[in-house]
């Protein structure tokens, strides 16, 4: 190639040339590529567009358990959002999440709406969200009716105890004290579980405390108008005439609480409950089942002797029932007499009387009288109603107020206007029992026990003179008989024994006797063979027969 | 050094694939066929910067979605983690394997940006002609193509896992919609380095440097 000029053609003519064919032009067709790239990339931004709901924030006590762009918001275990962001407030006493929701979980974003963190919670009444210990924490939410649109939430610290749109009905309950309830606590109607505690509070005036229950469509329908609620908590062990009885609702309350409802006995208004009634909490299913307390008076009673063994709350009895209860016992000081009486305080429930208590009012407004409980009570004073304290156990000698008719009590004047009402009281049967052994022991002082010792101890010294007499002589003179006695008696065994002469003589006689006896036999023998010799006296005897050798037995006897 | 004859001034034309010269004059060989092998004869790629630079912006394209979307979930005991390439590469860093996160961030970030970056200039100085460091260019454009075939690590990483980590509740891999995007990245910045003709890198003037 040296020598060749540059420009000319080489050497090689030889070099053949290229087949000619028919091509298309591809040049505008591969813009095609980058274009279906970018609408690819359009779609995608698009999707992510329409894809994107709105995003709230929800207010937690701590982040616990949760991780941004990772914990998953869930209804129904459905996902419908994700934790985008997390960061403390303004002020760091909580924590700001901010979700993403989808766009299908719109209606997430509405007011209402709770949202509260399912961690794993192990309580006594069971276990829950044991799936979020291998998961990590997420957030469940529960919708509500309201369409108002809202991006600020105030977060749960628990599950909410009813989702929203649960068929069932609120009850509001009254108790005096949560007892060993909380959320969560199982309602019981005949021991089936049918509801849960949702919520407690202490009322505004600090009185009491306001619990709502929910119970579950359809066991809902059981709670009416008359329907009584108790707490079913722990073991209720009563010792009646039945002996002892273990009663509880399940092991699950004895350790956690429960509340239990049930109609009363007989006949009742059935009508179901509204949502939202209201109704008292019982301490136990006794006082739950008790007929309605109505009004409480309050009573006070002036005792004059002492009263150990009578406790706040020993029930106050009206002829036996159970009227109410001792709220207070006091002591007071009375100078006139310069004693120690007790006041005690009852509470006391006329209506639990029954039909005694409207038959009594119904009479005094029949007698135009004022049918106030004290006008009453000052009737009943009159006819002889006193208080005692009784001894109700003997084993531990508790007290109790009874209310009873006194034949033979004293009369004694009745202030229906005090206030408190007053209610005269008499000494207990107890008390009753040592007055009378007080009299007993009285009596028996008056028994002149000094003179009937003297007049004894003078009855003793004569006796001690006579039995001295009678020692000194009586005795030794005794004793003489006794020895004269007893020569009399030797005298008397040496008479009677084997060989004395009088014996000898004795069986002598009685041998004789005998062979008489004998020839009288031969005699009267012969006489009943022989009639004749009465007559002819005796026949010579007949002469022996002479006795016959024996021959055979002669030689034998010779020959050895 | 004076100026080497090319082939076009000579009037020939050279075969790509069987080597063979043949003689031809006019044109720039369009619609041309090798006598020997049958394949297309060309002087320079048919339309050699229109599909580069169609497949580099295609590619780009791709890229966007590819870094924004997650390419792997990895799901161990109900523990559900969605992953992005960048976001791996932190994770790495973070729970103590610094030397993996350089390899996985070279091999995914670097070089497809590297890719972009040097054929954008190729093609840049290329159309214009420049005749500013010719050989270094050429040198550039030979990187381009050997570590083209590098940029598939992590499609391969998150096949891999996904057929081997296959242990139901405790352990899964799955591969999401970003690893896609991502393999089509790497494949259409491959086919734009293909589509390149190197030799427009000695086209234009020749009295520049070299």
């Amino acid at each position: 190639m040296t020598d060749e000029k540059p420009g000319t053609p080489p050497r090689g003519d030889a070099l053949p040339s290229p087949v000619v064919h028919k091509r298309r032009s591809s040049v505008t067709l591969i813009w095609l590529v980058p274009i279906l790239a970018a609408l690819v990339g359009v779609a995608l931004v698009v999707q992510n567009w329409l894809q994107a709901g709105p995003a709230i924030t929800i207010t937690f006590e701590s982040a616990q358990g949760m991780a941004a762009g990772k914990t998953p918001v869930k209804y129904k275990d459905v996902v419908i959002g994700k934790v985008d962001k997390i960061r403390l407030s303004g002020d760091r006493s909580h924590v700001l999440v901010t979700v993403a929701l989808e766009k299908s979980a719109k209606a997430f974003a509405t007011a209402g709406t709770r949202y509260w963190v399912v961690r794993p919670r192990i309580g006594l009444g069971g276990v829950s969200g044991v799936d979020t210990l291998l998961s990590g924490a997420y957030i469940g939410a529960d919708t509500s009716d309201s369409s108002t649109p809202e991006d600020e939430f105030k977060g749960l610290e628990t599950p909410p105890a009813v989702t929203h749109g649960e068929p069932g009905k609120s009850f509001v309950l009254h108790a005096d004290d949560l007892g060993s309830l909380d959320i969560g606590s199982p309602v019981y109607f005949r021991r089936i579980q049918v509801g849960r505690v949702v919520s407690y509070q202490l009322d505004p005036d600090g009185k009491g405390v306001t619990l709502a229950v929910f119970v579950d469509a359809p066991n809902d329908r059981f709670v009416d108008a008359s329907t009584r609620f108790w707490n079913a908590s722990g073991v209720d062990v009563s010792l009646g005439a039945n002996g002892l009885k273990l009663n509880t609702q399940s092991l699950a309350t004895v350790l956690a609480g429960g509340v239990a409802f049930q109609d009363p006995g007989g006949p009742h208004d059935t009508t179901p409950a509204p949502d939202q009634a209201q109704y008292t909490l019982f301490a136990d299913q006794g006082s739950a089942m008790a007929p309605p307390d109505g009004e409480p008076h309050y009573i006070r009673m002036r005792f004059d002797q002492s009263l150990r063994g009578l406790a706040v709350g020993a029930p106050v009895e009206f002829l036996g029932v159970n009227f109410g209860r001792v709220v207070s016992i006091r002591m007071d000081y009375d100078e006139k007499t310069q004693r120690f009486p007790l006041l005690v305080g009852a509470v006391v429930y006329p209506e639990r009387l029954g039909q005694a208590h409207a038959k009594l009012v119904a009479l005094a407004k029949q007698h135009g009288d004022n049918a106030d409980i004290a006008h009453m009570v000052g009737t009943l004073v009159e006819h002889g109603l006193r208080a005692q304290a009784r001894t109700g156990n003997l084993l531990t000698g508790q007290l109790y107020i009874a209310l009873d008719f006194l034949p033979h009590a004293a009369k004694v004047r009745f202030d229906p206007a005090a206030s408190p009402l007053e209610i005269p009281t008499a000494p207990g049967s107890f008390d009753k029992l040592q007055e009378q052994m007080a009299d007993i022991v009285g009596k028996l002082d008056k028994v002149p026990f000094d003179q009937i010792g003297n007049h004894l101890n003078d009855s003793l010294a004569s006796l001690d003179a006579t039995l001295r007499q009678v020692n000194g002589r009586t005795l030794p003179a005794l004793n003489d008989t006794l020895g004269d006695a007893r020569k009399t008696l030797g005298t008397a065994n040496d008479t009677l024994s084997a060989d004395s002469p009088l014996q000898q003589n004795l069986g002598q006689t009685l041998q004789e006797l005998q062979r008489t006896m004998r020839s009288l036999r031969v005699l009267t023998d012969y006489l009943g063979v022989h009639p004749e010799s009465l007559l002819r006296g005796r026949r010579p005897d007949p002469a022996p027969a002479t006795p016959k050798p024996a021959p055979a037995v002669q030689p034998n006897r010779s020959q050895p | 050094m004076s100026t080497l004859p090319r082939a076009a001034e000579l009037g020939l034309i050279g075969c790509h694939v069987c080597g063979q010269v043949c003689r031809f004059a006019g044109g720039d060989g369009d619609g041309l066929a090798c006598p020997r092998c049958g394949s297309a004869l060309h002087r320079r790629k048919p339309a050699s910067y229109a599909r580069t630079w169609a497949l580099l912006i295609a590619a780009f394209l791709m890229y966007i979605p590819a870094n924004v979307l997650p390419i792997m979930r990895t799901a161990s005991l109900g523990d559900v983690d969605d992953n992005t390439i960048l976001s791996g590469v932190v994770e790495l860093w973070v729970k103590g394997s610094p030397s993996l996160a350089v390899i996985v961030f070279c091999a995914s970030i670097v070089v497809p940006m590297l890719k972009f970056l040097a054929l954008g200039t190729l093609l840049v100085s290329c159309r214009r002609g420049s005749g500013w460091a010719r050989r270094q260019r050429a040198q550039l454009y030979r990187l381009v193509e050997l570590i083209g075939y590098w940029s598939m690590l992590d499609v391969f990483v998150v096949a891999l896992l996904t057929a081997l980590v296959r242990f139901g509740l405790f352990s899964l891999v799955e591969p999401l919609p970003g690893v896609v995007f991502f393999g089509l990245t790497v494949v259409l910045t491959m086919f734009a380095s293909m589509c390149f003709d190197p030799r427009l890198i000695w086209d234009g003037q020749d009295d520049s440097d070299d």
